[in-house]
């Protein structure tokens, strides 16, 4: 049995193997894929009920998991869609002449306080606080007007009588409660919420702003790289994150491969940082292309917020917060690929963005590559497997089968070379439930869940 | 030589990407566009370190055959002008600053200048130069590259491309100003008043 592993489900000294089952997949089928459709980020919230994708037409797609059935109590829910929303549409800038796209760049949750859900949104320029709220009651019983909201002939009116909630069919309503723009020059890349829960900070290539959730028309600058002559610019931000549980930490990574952690008590603008990490660079490694593979595409702390993981072209890194002289592991996501960096220069694969993310307890952490292969990698045990989101694996409960990539010689049986590789087919964005062993891989328009088989 | 050959091959679809990524739906992206000049500028280190030092040419600002890049003189400008112009791209579509019209001029008039630091005007007026295309006729005007490799395109030697004037440097002037609110009302972002 092809045996791979997740969140470790027990206690004791040996890690229960899972195998990872298909689930679900949605999206459309045909391989002819509108540009709109190509999914950009993908989210769930911190209950793992809520799965929210966006896509390059500025779309928001929110999954809900079914509750267990109780026929079948080992089997969880299936993710059916709950509410789609246009969360941004394109927008030109006459000042400077440029279109705004109206890709969701990324997706956050705010933690649930009440029966609504809210999620902040955004594209390159501006950040959007949406409420998802169900409706399933509605007022009848008007005096004034008929329940079809037809105004009554106030003569006619010769009773008085009480609205009273009726139940109808459920609604999913999407509304933008705030929307948070033109605070920054260049192009979004990353949101992140506070833990404080009123908090949130976004930056783009040179700053990062702090926002308040209810103040929409100003926020605060608290790390601006720009130079004074950009002629000098050597370096841009490439992602950024807050502490998960102390809300004067964040960090941001940059172009160079560098991260930096910053105390928002230290001082109001946050320019000097209180930590760097940064690994000095392998000399065996040197290439031309160095400087686009060192260049961070992903940055997030793990739940327990001891580390933090970033993620360039080639690898996987686990910092300790603790030391910053050099990660504490590091993973090579698709290290064939290193030779064939020109080639990936040329078709501008090289300058993909992969994301990363941990699971809930922190054990495993997994990225996509091409050929619409995913990894992970289990830190404790020191075990990676690659698996391959397709529809040829699309039997629900069917065993994924774990890939190999020949990277030269002889090829055995199985094994995929690298030349064979379709980099057209990339998987950029990936999610892990935060309490259980189910996984969101977004492929090019498709999402794929797979889940832990269920003894 | 094959060095030599595979730096200027990768210089070139460097400054086509370039190009490229200028009618690139959001705008040029200042990321990709400073990752982009750092291969251009690593590929022309390699090119120089491989290429053996050429006598001195005449520096005469009326030839633009000077700028070639096989000749090799005054390294240090060209290259200044390459990581300029590369940054300058990026930074151009971003900062949207009007700049003086260089692409109207003969193209045998190649100044080799550094643009001015100093703003001409205010950065929030749009820009009233003229897209240039690749391929517009004015390239043509240029003498053809010297037939050395046959890998690289016709406008794609760093003399025909004339970067400097294509995608003009703005210069910022003045000290860096600094605020930690930024106003978001009425659409003007970096309200940065010096702290």
């Amino acid at each position: 049995m092809d045996k791979h592993f997740g969140t470790s489900g027990g206690v004791g000294d040996e890690i229960d193997e899972v195998q990872w089952c298909f689930s679900q997949v949605k999206g459309a089928i045909d391989d002819d894929v509108a540009d709109a459709d190509i999914i950009s980020t993908v989210e769930f919230n911190h209950s793992g009920e809520l799965l929210a994708t966006g896509d390059k037409g500025g779309r928001v797609v929110i999954f809900q998991q079914e509750p267990e059935s109780k026929n079948q109590p080992q089997c969880r829910g299936d993710y059916n869609v709950y509410s789609t929303f246009q969360s941004h549409e394109p927008e030109f800038d006459y000042l400077k002449s440029l279109e705004i796209e109206e890709k969701i760049n990324k997706i956050r949750w705010l933690p649930q306080k009440n029966a609504a859900h809210f999620l902040l949104s955004t594209n390159d320029k501006t950040i959007k606080l949406w409420k998802i709220s169900e409706r399933d009651k509605r007022p009848e019983g008007y005096n004034l007007k008929e329940d079809d909201g037809r105004y009554r002939d106030p003569n006619t009116v010769t009773t008085l009588r009480v609205p009273i909630f009726r139940p109808m069919d459920l609604m999913v309503e999407a509304s933008p409660r705030r929307v948070y723009a033109n605070a920054h020059t260049y192009h979004i890349n990353s949101i992140s919420v506070n833990s404080d829960c009123e908090t949130y900070l976004s930056s783009d290539d040179l700053r990062i702003n702090l926002w308040h959730l209810e103040i929409t028309d100003r926020s605060f600058n608290i790390v601006d790289i720009k130079p004074a002559n950009m002629e000098e610019l050597t370096e841009v931000i490439t992602a950024s994150a807050f502490h998960p549980n102390q809300c004067n930490t964040f960090v941001y990574s940059s172009s160079k491969g560098a991260i930096r952690l910053c105390d928002m008590r230290m001082s109001a603008l946050c320019d000097n940082h209180a930590k760097f990490f940064e690994e000095p660079e392998d000399p065996n490694n040197r290439s031309f292309f160095s400087e686009i593979t060192s260049s961070i595409s992903d940055v997030n702390f793990s739940h327990s917020g001891r580390y933090m993981m970033t993620r360039d072209y080639l690898s996987i890194k686990i910092w300790d917060l603790n030391m910053e002289t050099r990660p504490v592991e590091t993973y090579q996501v698709h290290e064939y690929l290193r030779s064939k960096l020109c080639s990936l220069y040329e078709n501008d694969c090289i300058f993909d963005k992969f994301e990363c993310c941990w699971n809930g307890n922190d054990s495993v952490v997994m990225t996509g590559s091409y050929n619409n292969f995913f990894r992970m990698f289990d830190r404790g045990y020191r075990r990676d497997v690659t698996l391959e989101a397709s529809r040829e694996n699309s039997k629900p409960q069917s065993v994924l089968k774990p890939r190999k990539v020949s990277s030269g010689g002889k090829r055995k049986k199985d094994e995929i070379s690298v030349d064979s590789l379709d980099f057209n087919k990339k998987i950029l964005h990936t999610a892990w439930h935060p309490l259980d062993n189910v996984i969101a891989v977004a492929t090019t328009n498709n999402l794929y869940i797979f889940q832990d088989k269920l003894n | 030589m094959e060095v030599n050959a595979e730096a200027r091959r990768i210089l070139a679809v460097s400054i086509s990407k370039l190009y490229a990524s200028r009618s690139q739906r959001g705008g040029l992206r200042l990321h990709r566009s400073l990752l982009l000049s750092l291969v251009m500028r690593s590929a022309r280190d390699i090119y120089h370190s491989s290429v053996p030092p050429a006598e001195p040419m005449d520096t005469s600002p009326e030839e633009p055959a000077e700028l070639d890049l096989e000749s090799g003189p005054q390294p240090d400008e060209t290259s200044a002008e390459l990581s300029l112009t590369a940054r300058g791209g990026a930074h151009r579509e971003e900062e949207g600053e009007p700049a003086e019209d260089k692409e109207n001029q003969s193209p045998t008039r190649c100044s080799r200048k550094r643009r001015g630091k100093t703003s001409v005007a205010p950065h929030f007026l749009p820009s009233k130069r003229a897209r240039l295309e690749p391929g517009e006729e004015r390239h043509a005007a240029l003498p053809p590259p010297p037939p050395v490799s046959c890998r690289i395109g016709p406008a794609e030697s760093l003399t025909s491309l004339s970067l400097n004037r294509v995608i003009p440097l703005p210069g910022r002037g003045g000290p860096a100003w600094r605020s930690f609110v930024t106003r978001t009302h009425g659409g003007l972002a970096r309200t940065r008043s010096d702290s």
